[in-house]
This record gives structure tokens, C-alpha cells and sequence, in this order.
């Protein structure tokens, strides 16, 4: 997988590097910066592993003025600057170039405040998801955007890819969950965007912030709301014989006026990848499998789960069972969301993330299939059935380059697939590098134009990850320049 | 008389953008003018109503979605949603009636606009929380589109949702995607009636932080209730606290029962059924209470918990009555007439606990005179600035709407 062009780097700043260190080590601290080669080595790379680069440095700050300092420096200098997290993007977000400095947050995570009575909760930004959660979990409470990564993730990749999750269907993404966050500017300027209270004065410019991939600033701290834990959640597997008849069994539901906590797709190649792997009890002779989760006290769980298999009847699931106990509930999650690790166990895969229309699902899984099958690839669905978010994961031997590089042609084709049917190129795990050549397909030269003027407003010399998102040709001129 | 251009399609909207802005010449945007008696009076050249873009053009109810042209009326968006048994997720605000105009007459393109939640809002979040996709002309005369009709979408920068809370001086909305949600099956308020505010305050958010999925929060002190149309809520001019559930039929029995056991000893709690609770439901959306006054009106947004402590602050220096939604977090707040319509002392008070205050109500010549939108930090209002030029270089879209010198 090597299909993705990356501009050639800046030699002038690279012949610097050991003067940039010394500057970063000025500006925070030497103990702050990692330059050697073995520790930088771990950065060199997110989960789009196919694609890696050795950056300038890496600078782990402990506080928004250290930000703040390194991001001055690197202003001044004319030094690009690639913010990072844990690292988990699947879209080659948090990759770095040869002439840029790594800015982690990792160490930035403490909790700063919970606020029971506001259901609110301010952190720094380098916490994992998983960690809030568990800071607020003791009185019953949550944070709800789950992403699969959520053990390892931060809030600030989240943030910056208004990363989802399985629950989201009920409880929004990332940016429907964060009312307020502290920002550094490339200049070095931090301001403060909304807050603890509901919404914010003026312009939506959080709206802009959640989602902007690390190309508006750096974000340091937030506000997120932190919820009440429901009092019982219960899942239920229900097989399918076919794509149109699961599909249609959704539509039924979310029709009926029913909208569960989760509803979550699996075709059958997923199916008994995961089984074998997390012995969830998932049924194996089925063509679909959907994992329903319903959330309430036990009269209501019951009530609604009683609901849904009564509505599902007409489209004759061949089995239909309710998880019986706690032990059971975590098996069958732990199945679905160690989808991704269990397939990685068989063979690499190429994680694909398109959005589509649900009433197109059983037509866009027939062309996955063509389209894999022209390229000689198996491919295994998952798909967040409920707000249409499709991860087909196409299988290819990495060591076979002429697999790897079929496997991103069919990848490209799936995604303008999405687009055709009146969906989108990514639904959670952003543009980075590797959707960035297809922007096209969902926008025109004017919308791309109104965004990349956005970026330029927040950074003007375009020094902040600015390989990813945009195509290379085509942006303004201060932006080739800096790519 | 100035000109009133009512264009039908994108393109003339953007032709019509384009030429003044090549001019230079300022131009109001209006939905169905319902809140134009609300934040600064803009001084254009030309006005131009959005009403001319019409038709629903998508609803799959089984997804979710609606897309509607932005002069669609927020009653026939109801009407359509409510004949598949849905309806929109966050209860905007109608103030027509407040502003002395019918209900249900805004247009959904100023909803977004101007992203008007009601009280469903403190669970299910605001209207920009639920918008998809937009269709929109920018101050370029450009027509550009964000988003899309799909429930998730990270691909490039969420400028649709960007686009909320402009008030028009950013782009037109021509079209908005929103996302939308079944009607719940049954519905009941469960009152308390004579607490003080800042223990109805504390009901309120305790309230929210059970499981029991409380979409309704409020409390309105004694004046205002009296005023309330619905004798079930309006007892003998008791404040009133509020608590709305929304679920099946079983639910609410079962939660109504949770919380009268956890909130004994606060009082008696009322449980009011499906029918005078939608009716009360619907006085809160058009704040009834607040109506017929010519009084300053404020909306305040804070943290919840310290709605009661602002209330409190502002009432040292002027007769206030107020109302609280979103369990605290918003407070709708009469003064007295003056000359500023209260606006020194509110902003002091907010200046010292957090949040923002909005002029909803004045006369014109006090609206012009002080800032009906909450003044930003120097560091916003330079983002703030950057970001009006991004989209209106000329400067020609609503002028000084929102704030004097933008
Ligand atoms: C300060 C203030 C606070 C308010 N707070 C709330 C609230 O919390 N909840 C609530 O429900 N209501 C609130 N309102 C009222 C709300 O603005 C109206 O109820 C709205 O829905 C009116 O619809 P309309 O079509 O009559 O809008 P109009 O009065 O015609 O327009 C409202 C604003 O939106 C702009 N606009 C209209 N259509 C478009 C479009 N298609 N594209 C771009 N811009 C457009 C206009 O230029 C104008 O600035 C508030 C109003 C004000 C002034
Ligand atoms: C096994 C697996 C499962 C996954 N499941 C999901 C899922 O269910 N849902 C989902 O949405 N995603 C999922 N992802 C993708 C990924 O976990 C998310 O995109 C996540 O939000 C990335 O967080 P991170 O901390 O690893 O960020 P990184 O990968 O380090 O960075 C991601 C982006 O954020 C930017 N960034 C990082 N820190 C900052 C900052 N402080 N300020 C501004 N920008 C910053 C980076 O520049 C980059 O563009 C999965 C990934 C893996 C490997």
C-alpha cells in the first residue's frame, strides 16, 4: 500500500534538525523532546501502518503553555507540526513527514474537574477515552462515544476525528458530547471555545474544531458531558438469511418508532472470524447476524426487546437469542469490538469506513462483493446498521504487493460506491491521508475552496498536519508551499 | 421603500448574492421575519426573503431523516414528520407569538439559522446537534453544500453545523438535512408545586442525573406561573418545577414511581397525564408566560446549577421574574424597562459566573444601542472576525446582526 502520494519534504529543515532540537529543548525543556532514532521510531506511524515517515522530534508537553511554547517556536521557524494522540487513526491522520515535529499529548491527561450536578466533566485532552468513563463510573455515570480503540484512543484524536462508536445511535458522536475546549493556536495563542454551559455564545467555531483533523490547532483540554448510566442494558443476537432481510428488519424497528442503544451488522465472513476468535455464541449458519442492545430497568428491557422480535417476525430471523446474563452481554460485545484485532489475527485487512442510505445496504453489499471479487480480495462487513456506517474490511497478504495495492483500488471503489448512493467517504475515522485524494468525489472545487479557507483562517501558514485532508494540487498557494 | 427580492432557486439567490456583493451593497436575509424583532436592526439596501424556497425534498422515516428547503414553515415540517409518527428531536422555540406574531410561522432554514432549541434540548440535544447536511449560499454568491443525509459524517470539516447560530451572516441556508425521531408513545410531567428556585434547581438536576431519561426540565418561579394557560400546572400561583418524561406507556409509570419515592421529601408530587402535559409542553415553547409584556427579555445560557445564584445576583439590582429550562442551564429573564434594558448589570452578574446573555426583547432604539448578543473574548472575537471574512469578505450579509462592527 504505497498508492498515497506524500509531498516531498523540506531538505533546508531536515540539514536543521539538531538545531530545531535544541530549540524545542529551549523551548520546554530537553527532557520533553524525544530526538534519538529508537524513540522516535515509535511515531512513526498510526494504525495505517502501510505508511510511515521519521519525523524532525517528538514533543511530549505537560501543560497548554508548553504547547503553546513549542507551537511559537515552530511558528517562528516555519516548522510543520503533526499533533498526536495514541496513534490509532486508521487514515493515516496522525502520520508525520520528515520535516515536521511531533507534538503527543499523551502526558496531558489528567482529570481536572468533575462536576456531578452539571453532568459535566473537564479533562485534559491526552486521556483515553476509556479513562473518563472509568473517573466517573463509581456514581454511575459515562462518557458516551465508544469507539472500538476506546482502551487506547484519546479524547484529542477523538476530537479531532469526531470519532463514533457502537452507542452512538442513541448518544451522538464526539461532537454532540463536548461543549467546550482549550486550543492553541499555531501562533501560540490559546483560547478558550464554549464552556460548561449548554451552548455557546456567537459562531459554532466548536462545530468547525470537532472533526478539523489537527489542522486548526492544538487541543488541550475540553468540557464533555458525562451522562447517567441507564439502569440495565441487555443485547440480543438475530440471525438473518440474507443482507435485504436483516436490512429491512432495522428499517422495521427504527420505523416502529423503536431506537435502540446499539444495532450493529455483521456478515458472515465477520461473523466466524469473530466467533472463532471471542466464542461469543454468534450464530454461525446465518448470512447476517445483528447484535441489538436495548437499555432501561428489566420491566423495560423486556417490554422492548418483546417489541422488537415481534416486529422483526416477518422477515424470519432463523435465530433469535437474548443474552441471559451480564457474563453473556459482555461475551457477545466483546466479540463485536474485537472484530478488528480478530481479523488482523487471520490477515492484514484494509479497514474501510463509508456511510450509506440503510434502504441501499443489501444492493451496496452485492457491489462490495463484485468489486472484491474483481480484485481477487476477500472482504468481511461490519457495519453500525443504524446510522448506516459500513466498515468493510478487505483481506490481502501485505507481503504480496500486488495485493496491497489491489486492495486500495478496491477500497477507492467502495467509497465512491458510498458517495454514489448518496452517502459519504467517512463516517468516524476521518480523511488523513488516505481519503484525501478522493475529496473530490464528494465535493466540489468550491466546497473544498470554503474548507480550505477555513484552514487557512486558523492557520494561515499552513503548518499544522498539512499533507492530510485536502488533495495536493489544487489548494491555495500558500498551502503548496507549505506541503 | 427598499427592495424585496423573494428568489425560488439557488442560483438566483446567488446571482442576487453575487451582484451585491460585488457592489458591496448590505442585504437582510429573512425567513418569515418572525424573529426580526429580535437582536440588532440590520441597515440594508435590500431584503431578501428566503420563503420562496420551497418543498420537502427527502423524508425516509425509516432512516431518520428529512431534508426541507429552507423557506419550508416549521408547521408543515411538523405536520409531514407528524403523519409517520416523528416529529424534531429539539422542540424549537416558536417566539412568534412572543414577538406579537402567529405561531408555527418560522421557517426551518431559520431554525438552523439560528439553532432555537426548546426544552427537549437539555436531553437530546440542540437543533445544530441534529443537523446533517446544508445547501447554502455563501457572501461569495457561492453555492456550497456541507454534509450530507447520512446520520455519520466526518468527511472534511463539519462547516454545516459551523453554520448554525449565524443568524444569517455567514451564508443562506437554502437547504437543511436534519435528523428526526419518533414521537414517544406516552408522555407525563410530574410537578412540584411552591419550591423556591434554588431548590427546584437541585430537584431538577438531580433529576437528570437518573437513568430515568427526564426530556423536560424546568422550573418557573410564582409571577409567571400565574400566567400559565394550563390550570393543570398553574395551582393556586405556586412556582412550578417540572419534569417531563417521554416513553412507553409502562415506562412512565414505572419511572413517574421512581421519582416520587426519590423526591418525597422535597413535597407532593403530581403526576400530570398525556393531554395537559403536551399542552403545558407547548405553552414552554412559545413561552406564553413571557408574553404580552413589552418588557426586556433575556435568555441566559450558565452551568445548570447556577441558574438560581445569577437569578439571585441580577435581583440585587432590578426587579426580575424568571424561568428556567434545561434544568437550570437556560434562564429566560423579564426586567424592568431602562435605558440599556438591564444589559450593565446582567453582564456583570454573568461576567462573574459564567455563560452569556442574549437580549431576546426591546424596542429598537435600545437594541441598537446595546449589544443583544453576548460581547466575545478578545480571543473568539478574533476567530469570530477571520471567520465572517472566510465566508463574507464584503461584509454584505445581515450587517451589524449579530454585533455592531461585524
Ligand atoms: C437573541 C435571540 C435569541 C433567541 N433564542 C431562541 C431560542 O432559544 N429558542 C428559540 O426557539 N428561538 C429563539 N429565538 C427566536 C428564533 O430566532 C425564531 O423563533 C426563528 O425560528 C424565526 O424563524 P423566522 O423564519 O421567522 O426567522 P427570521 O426572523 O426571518 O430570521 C431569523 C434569523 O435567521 C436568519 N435567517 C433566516 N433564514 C435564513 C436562512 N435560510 N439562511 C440563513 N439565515 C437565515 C435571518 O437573517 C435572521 O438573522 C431567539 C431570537 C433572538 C433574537
Ligand atoms: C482497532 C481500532 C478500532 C477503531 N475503532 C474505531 C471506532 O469504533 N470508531 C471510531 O470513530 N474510530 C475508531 N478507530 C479509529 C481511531 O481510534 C480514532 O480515530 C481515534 O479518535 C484516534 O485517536 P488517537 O488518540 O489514536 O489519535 P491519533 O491517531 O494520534 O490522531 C488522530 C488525529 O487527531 C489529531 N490530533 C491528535 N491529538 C490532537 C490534539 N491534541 N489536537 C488536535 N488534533 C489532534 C491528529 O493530528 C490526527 O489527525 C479505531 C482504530 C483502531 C486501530
Amino acid at each position: 500500500m504505497t498508492h498515497i502520494a506524500l509531498p516531498e519534504p523540506d531538505h533546508a529543515t531536515i540539514a536543521r534538525r539538531s538545531d530545531i532540537v535544541a530549540g524545542l529543548s529551549a523551548a520546554i525543556g530537553a527532557d520533553r523532546v524525544i530526538s534519538d532514532e529508537d524513540g522516535r521510531r515509535a511515531y512513526e506511524t498510526d494504525a495505517l501502518t502501510a505508511y510511515r515517515r521519521m519525523p524532525l522530534a517528538v514533543v511530549l508537553p505537560r501543560s497548554t503553555e508548553e504547547v503553546a511554547s513549542v507551537l511559537r517556536y515552530c511558528n517562528r521557524e516555519g516548522i510543520k507540526v503533526i499533533p498526536r494522540g495514541a496513534g490509532t487513526s486508521l487514515a493515516g491522520g496522525a502520520l508525520p513527514a520528515e520535516d515536521a515535529v511531533v507534538v503527543c499529548v499523551t502526558k496531558l491527561n489528567r482529570v481536572i474537574d468533575i462536576d456531578y450536578e452539571n453532568r459535566t466533566a473537564r479533562v485534559e485532552t491526552g486521556i483515553t477515552n476509556l479513562a473518563i468513563s472509568a473517573a466517573v463510573s463509581e456514581r454511575g455515570y459515562f462518557y458516551a462515544p465508544d469507539p472500538s480503540s476506546q482502551l487506547a484512543c484519546t479524547l484529542a484524536g477523538n476530537i479531532a476525528m469526531n470519532s463514533g462508536g457502537a452507542h452512538c445511535l442513541k448518544y451522538g458522536v464526539t461532537t454532540n458530547n463536548v461543549l467546550g475546549v482549550r486550543m492553541v493556536l499555531m501562533d501560540g495563542e490559546i483560547v478558550e471555545i464554549g464552556g460548561p454551559h449548554l451552548d455557546a455564545p456567537g459562531y459554532d467555531l466548536l462545530a468547525l474544531i470537532v472533526g478539523s483533523e489537527g489542522q486548526f490547532g492544538i487541543v488541550t483540554e475540553a468540557t464533555v458531558r458525562i451522562l447517567r448510566s441507564a439502569e440495565g442494558a441487555r443485547p440480543m443476537l438475530m440471525g438473518f438469511p440474507s443482507a435485504e432481510s436483516a436490512g429491512a428488519a432495522v428499517s422495521a424497528i427504527i420505523g416502529a418508532g423503536i431506537i435502540p442503544v446499539a444495532i450493529e451488522y455483521m456478515d458472515k465472513p465477520a461473523i466466524h472470524v469473530c466467533e472463532s476468535f471471542s466464542k461469543a455464541g454468534y450464530p454461525m449458519d446465518v448470512e447476517a447476524l445483528l447484535i441489538i442492545e436495548v437499555e432501561g430497568s428489566e420491566i423495560e428491557i423486556a417490554d422492548l426487546l418483546e417489541r422488537i422480535v415481534a416486529i422483526t417476525k416477518p422477515f424470519n430471523p432463523q435465530s433469535v437469542k437474548i443474552s441471559q446474563s451480564a457474563a453473556e452481554s459482555a461475551r457477545i460485545w466483546r466479540g463485536r469490538k474485537s472484530a478488528f484485532g480478530a481479523l488482523g489475527r487471520i490477515s492484514e485487512y484494509y479497514c474501510m469506513d463509508g456511510t450509506i442510505p440503510l434502504g441501499r445496504l443489501p444492493e451496496v453489499l452485492g457491489r462490495i462483493s463484485e468489486i472484491c471479487a474483481l480484485q481477487q480480495l476477500r472482504v468481511a462487513n461490519i457495519f453500525h446498521a443504524g446510522d448506516g456506517n459500513l466498515h468493510p474490511l478487505i483481506l490481502y497478504d501485505a507481503n504480496d504487493p500486488d495485493q496491497s495495492s489491489k486492495a486500495e483500488i478496491a477500497g477507492a471503489e467502495i467509497l465512491k460506491l458510498c458517495v454514489e448512493v448518496g452517502g459519504c467517504l467517512t463516517g468516524e475515522h476521518g480523511v488523513g491521508i488516505e481519503k484525501r485524494d478522493l475529496m473530490r468525489v464528494q465535493f466540489s472545487d468550491k466546497d473544498l475552496a470554503l474548507q480550505m479557507s477555513i484552514k487557512t483562517m486558523f492557520d494561515p501558514q499552513w503548518l499544522l498536519n498539512p499533507a492530510k485532508v485536502f488533495p495536493l494540487d489544487g489548494r491555495p498557494p500558500i498551502a503548496a508551499a507549505a506541503a | 421603500m427598499k427592495t424585496l427580492l423573494r428568489p425560488a432557486a439557488d442560483w438566483e439567490l446567488a446571482n442576487i448574492i453575487s451582484d451585491a456583493a460585488a457592489r458591496r451593497l448590505p442585504l437582510e436575509l429573512i425567513g418569515a421575519g418572525t424573529k426580526r424583532a429580535m437582536g440588532r436592526p440590520v441597515q440594508s439596501a435590500a431584503e431578501i426573503t428566503l420563503k420562496g424556497m420551497l418543498g420537502i425534498m427527502l423524508y425516509e422515516p425509516n432512516e431518520l431523516v428529512m431534508s426541507a428547503r429552507a423557506g419550508c414553515t416549521v408547521a408543515e415540517v411538523e405536520q409531514q414528520l407528524a403523519s409517520r409518527g416523528q416529529m424534531l428531536p429539539f422542540e424549537p422555540v416558536d417566539l412568534g407569538p412572543l414577538l406579537g406574531l402567529d405561531a408555527g410561522q418560522g421557517t426551518i432554514g431559520a431554525v438552523f439559522a439560528t439553532n432555537l432549541s426548546g426544552a427537549r434540548r437539555v436531553y437530546s440535544g440542540a437543533a445544530r446537534d441534529h443537523l446533517l447536511g446544508v445547501k447554502a449560499v455563501t457572501g461569495h454568491g457561492e453555492m456550497v453544500r456541507s454534509g450530507g443525509r447520512v446520520m455519520k459524517n466526518v468527511t472534511g470539516y463539519d462547516v454545516a453545523r459551523g453554520m448554525t447560530g449565524s443568524w444569517g451572516t455567514l451564508a443562506a441556508l437554502t437547504e437543511v438535512t436534519f435528523k428526526v425521531v419518533p414521537r414517544p408513545e406516552a408522555t407525563a410531567t410530574i410537578a412540584i408545586f411552591g419550591l423556591p428556585d434554588e431548590i427546584a434547581i437541585e430537584v431538577l438536576c438531580k433529576a437528570m442525573s437518573t437513568p430515568y431519561e427526564i426530556t423536560g426540565a424546568a422550573h418557573i418561579q410564582q409571577g409567571p406561573a400565574s400566567r400559565l394557560w394550563s390550570s393543570a400546572i398553574r395551582r393556586g400561583g405556586k412556582a412550578a418545577t417540572v419534569m417531563r418524561l417521554e416513553a412507553p406507556s409502562k415506562s412512565i409509570a414505572y419511572r413517574a414511581e421512581k421519582l416520587r419515592q426519590l423526591f418525597k421529601a422535597y413535597g407532593e408530587l403530581h403526576v400530570i397525564d398525556t393531554q395537559p402535559s403536551l399542552e403545558f409542553w407547548q405553552e414552554m415553547r412559545m413561552m406564553t408566560v413571557m408574553q404580552g409584556s413589552t418588557h426586556p427579555l433575556w435568555r441566559i445560557s450558565t452551568s445548570p446549577k447556577l441558574g438560581p445564584a445569577v437569578v439571585a445576583a441580577i435581583a440585587r439590582y432590578t426587579p426580575v421574574e424568571a424561568v428556567y429550562d434545561w434544568s437550570g442551564g437556560l434562564v429566560w429573564v423579564e426586567v424592568p424597562m431602562s435605558a440599556d434594558a438591564g444589559a450593565t448589570d446582567i453582564r456583570r452578574v454573568i461576567a462573574l459566573h459564567g455563560g452569556h446573555a442574549t437580549l431576546v426583547r426591546a424596542d429598537a432604539a435600545v437594541r441598537n444601542s446595546v449589544d443583544c448578543f453576548h460581547p466575545l473574548d478578545p480571543g473568539v472575537e478574533r476567530l469570530t472576525r477571520r471567520l465572517k471574512s472566510t465566508f463574507d469578505p464584503a461584509g454584505i450579509l445581515n450587517p451589524g446582526r449579530m454585533y455592531a462592527t461585524m
